[in-house]
């Protein structure tokens, strides 16, 4: 049964549910005019909730076991003896079947595949009915089940209100599922490829060249050393050396000299800035801006320089962080006590001399922690690496040179046409591991920093 | 110690000059601010500049009038063969591409012979006379009429017999990718942009709303609530990039259950894939802006409703969260602009691949607009920096109404209690 059909289905029983319950509930009060407990719409979503929780639920769990049914069905077919013992090959027959079974319009391109999409399409057919008939019998047997508890004593409301507490409680707890996710996710493949490449040698090895992968010693090829200079020069320093002067003076400039119609058009000009896609600064940088640095660098008599340089990347990058650096400084600021910078400009003080002199020292954790927050947002970042920066892993300290950053490895590991097992793409796991780990522990002490200086102020 | 201070000689001339010091450096600093921001203004400027420039020509094409003489083509197609399925694979076999290419001239583009079998397939009756149809251009006429290099076709001759002309490309808006940039649109690319949002925002919207409620109105202060909120701010930080390695361990990887192993959850390149990543990247970003609306919600308001008898979940869905709505919905527009906008994670679970059909569903291999901009990019052909740029203007622009409509929101609704 198709899978819309069916949530369709499942939702139109739990509206006929609610209705009836309703309505009852309103008989009830009629009779019983002031005693009956609940309200009746309470009623109602009591009755829609018994039709619709069970019904999803087990929607949820047919749809993750019926593939598989599915395939054993399949794998019963008497065609399905000729199918070769080797599970790739096996694999790949059974889901050109599937996608001959779907698509009339195909045709088979292995004649197994086209002997067993029959059989596919019954088995799905067989139990796609199977699980939906047992679906909205669920729901029926549900609905049916409330509706006969409900009474004029009924405690409809607490019932309902316990239930919403619990959707509510499951919603927030997909946050931890995710953080939990991401890091097994990660954990489990890097593992996978540290059975194979030991972690000292991908964490200080200096080599990195992918491309040629010694299958007997793949780790003496896979050193990262080198993208972490690389992520650390673009990243941390470039791209740190044009936001953070360009940033803090924003923001000074905005909180403290401009006046009100100058600021109520440049806050959202910084606004659009920060909501520029990062594939548009990518594009920008590869096609605007890296020949521009290079014209630069040969007409200094850099003659080797390269047209995919840390600088033009690292520009870009820095240009992109502006609005957050300003906007974390921004909040520092706003932060330290009005008393502080009146009592120093009564003191006779100039405002650069107040600013300079009492409010960047009273909000210089909150600042220093904003630029923690831009370096782990700037090393995480990837689009603008990817197409303006280079694939070529130098250690270097020319910004003319080219360097390249662990998000782009990743990108290009796993973008080209290498299969899932191997050391090249598990590699990119494991630099995701890497990259996931630095920026938490940056986010965490940033967070922490700000908590604990806010609360100094207050 | 009681030596008198001598006062201070405001009116000498080391204390005036030191005043006029002190004055031009406030001067210089605020200037320094002032450069700041209008240099970060200059460098908006200068890239939406840039792409209007670059991006103009892409929503424009020229075409050529070529007159088509259809019966000394001959091509080998029966009627009947025009009214089925297969027309187009009849007339592609009956050499249309070569009789086009030949009656072109190297004046039309690779893919006009494609125009031509559309054209037939309309009006089969075509095919009994000759017919002038109006067909893009190849890359040097269109060049020369942009005032580049002289194609050596003398484009100005039919220029000025009115053969030649230049007007806006609809097929940019409604085509599919194409290997020919004066065929390629971005259609099939924002239409997987909005399905891949729909996915995305049917599951983030609930899921982070009912999150920040629970946080905000339910959670007792104590160290399981604090791991939630701890988790939530750091997801907001984590590089785009991680969750398109989720995406592609959790979703795409090979998925057993119970012993069989049942190949990936979800099919490739598709939407519902790319959606499900982005809603788990934008969450955070919802929850946060949830719980500041929430949390901007007086007490008072709780407490009017608590004392006439509305039960927890009554003050909460009838009072609280309408008063909230507009702080929670600018957070949400916001969290999609940023979705709309993200390249990395999607390239990761394979939404790039080369699409010449629109997705019809959630499950057919799509790709996305910013996706679609990065693929251009790699392209040198001249044709394709235009397309490229122009993509970047469209997807700018939608970026910009949704902002917009932030923006316009948060001022409109925005409550002093």
């Amino acid at each position: 049964m198709n899978a819309f059909a069916l949530l369709f289905l499942i939702a139109g029983l739990g509206l006929i549910g609610w209705l009836t319950g309703r309505a009852r509930a309103v008989r009830f009060d009629r009779g019983a005019r002031g005693r009956v407990n609940s309200l009746p719409s309470q009623h109602g979503w009591y009755v829609a909730l018994w039709t619709l929780l069970p019904a999803l639920l087990f929607v949820a769990v047919w749809s993750a076991v019926s593939p598989g049914l599915i395939r054993q069905a399949v794998l019963e077919h008497p065609a399905a003896a000729k199918l070769s013992d080797f599970a790739f090959e096996r694999d790949a027959v059974i889901d050109e079947a599937g996608r001959v079974a779907a698509d009339p319009r195909a045709s088979a391109f292995n004649p197994i595949a086209a002997e067993l999409a029959p059989a596919v399409r019954e088995a799905r057919s067989r139990y796609g009915w199977m699980g939906g008939g047992t679906a909205m019998l669920l729901a029926f047997a549900g609905g049916a089940f409330a509706f006969s508890r409900l009474s004029v004593d009924f405690r409809a409301r607490t019932r309902v209100e316990r239930w919403v507490m619990l959707i509510l409680l499951l919603a927030s707890l997909i946050a931890i599922l995710t953080t939990i996710g991401i890091f097994l996710s990660l954990l489990w493949e890097s593992l996978r490829f540290f059975s194979a490449v030991s972690p000292v040698e991908l964490l200080f090895g200096t080599h990195w060249s992918p491309q040629v992968i010694d299958p007997k010693h793949p780790g003496a090829s896979l050193g990262a050393v080198p993208l972490f200079w690389g992520t650390f020069f673009i990243g941390a320093v470039i791209a740190m050396i044009v936001a953070i002067p360009f940033g803090l003076m924003s923001a000074i400039y905005l909180t403290q000299y401009a006046p009100a119609r100058v600021r109520a058009w440049m806050k959202p000009m910084l606004e659009i800035l920060a909501g520029v896609p990062t594939v548009v600064y990518g594009y920008f940088a590869a096609l605007t801006v890296a020949p521009a640095v290079r014209n630069l660098a040969v007409a200094l008599g850099d003659t080797y320089a390269s047209s995919e340089s840390a600088l033009a990347a690292g520009l870009v990058m820095g240009v992109m962080i502006i609005p957050f650096v300003s906007s974390m400084a921004d909040d520092a600021i706003a932060a330290v006590p009005t008393a502080m910078r009146d009592g120093s400009l009564a003191m006779g003080a100039t405002t650069s001399e107040t600013i300079g002199r009492v409010l960047i020292p009273a909000a210089l954790p909150g600042v220093v922690a904003g630029v923690l927050l831009a370096v782990s947002r700037a090393i995480g970042e990837t689009m603008i690496v990817v197409m303006a920066a280079s694939g070529a892993a130098n250690v270097t300290l020319n910004p003319f040179e080219s360097a390249t950053t662990v998000t782009k490895q990743i990108v290009d590991l796993l973008t080209g046409e290498a299969e899932f097992d191997s050391p090249k793409t598990l590699a990119a796991f494991a630099l995701g591991l890497t990259l996931f780990v630095i920026t938490l522990l940056l986010n965490i002490f940033a967070l922490r920093v700000v908590k604990k200086y806010r609360e100094a102020y207050e | 110690m009681n030596s008198a201070r001598t006062p201070t000689d405001w009116k000498g001339t080391a204390m005036q000059a030191r005043i006029r010091r002190r004055y031009r450096s406030e001067r210089a600093f605020k200037l320094a601010g002032l450069a700041a921001v209008i240099l970060s203004a200059a460098f908006l400027a200068f890239l939406l500049v840039t792409m209007a420039w670059n991006g103009a020509g892409g929503f424009t094409r020229t075409e050529v009038a070529l007159k088509l003489d259809f019966p000394a083509m001959a091509l080998p197609v029966t009627p009947t063969q025009l009214r089925s399925p297969a027309a187009d694979l009849a007339l592609s076999g009956a050499g249309l591409k070569n009789a086009v290419e030949t009656a072109g001239e190297g004046w039309v583009s690779d893919s006009a012979w494609m125009k031509v079998r559309d054209a037939i397939k309309a009006d089969p009756s075509m095919l009994g006379r000759s017919q002038v149809i109006w067909l893009p251009a190849s890359p040097a006429v269109e060049a020369e009429m942009r005032g580049g290099p002289d194609a050596g076709l003398e484009v100005h001759v039919l220029q000025s017999r009115g053969l030649v002309r230049t007007g806006f490309n609809l097929d940019f808006l409604t085509a599919s990718n194409s290997t020919d940039p004066t065929a390629a649109g971005i259609w099939g690319a924002l239409k997987g942009s909005l399905l891949t949002m729909l996915v995305t925002f049917l599951i983030a919207f609930p899921v982070g709303v009912l999150s920040a409620i629970y946080l905000e109105e339910y959670a007792a202060r104590n160290r399981w609530t604090d791991l939630i909120e701890v988790s939530i701010n750091n997801l907001a930080a984590v590089p785009s990039i991680i969750f398109g390695l989720l995406g592609l361990a959790v979703f795409l990887g090979t998925f057993s259950l119970f012993g069989h192993t049942i190949g990936p959850l979800f099919p490739r390149s598709a939407a519902v894939v790319g959606g499900l990543t982005l809603a788990l990247m934008i969450m955070p970003v919802i929850v946060i802006a949830s719980r500041n609306a929430i949390k901007a919600v007086p007490p008072s308001i709780r407490d009017a409703a608590y004392a006439v008898g509305a039960s927890r979940v009554q003050v909460v869905f009838h009072h609280v969260l309408p008063l909230a709505l507009p702080g929670i919905l600018t957070g949400t527009i916001i969290g999609m602009a940023r979705a709309l906008g993200e390249t990395a994670p999607l390239l990761l679970i394979g939404m790039r691949a080369f699409i010449v059909t629109p997705p019809e569903g959630f499950t057919d291999p799509s790709t996305v607009l910013p996706v679609q901009i990065f693929l251009w990019s790699d392209e040198v052909s001249r044709g394709f920096i235009e397309k490229t740029s122009a993509a970047i203007i469209v997807l700018l622009v939608f970026l910009l109404a949704m902002n917009g409509l932030a923006i316009y929101l948060r001022n409109k609704f925005e409550t002093r209690w």
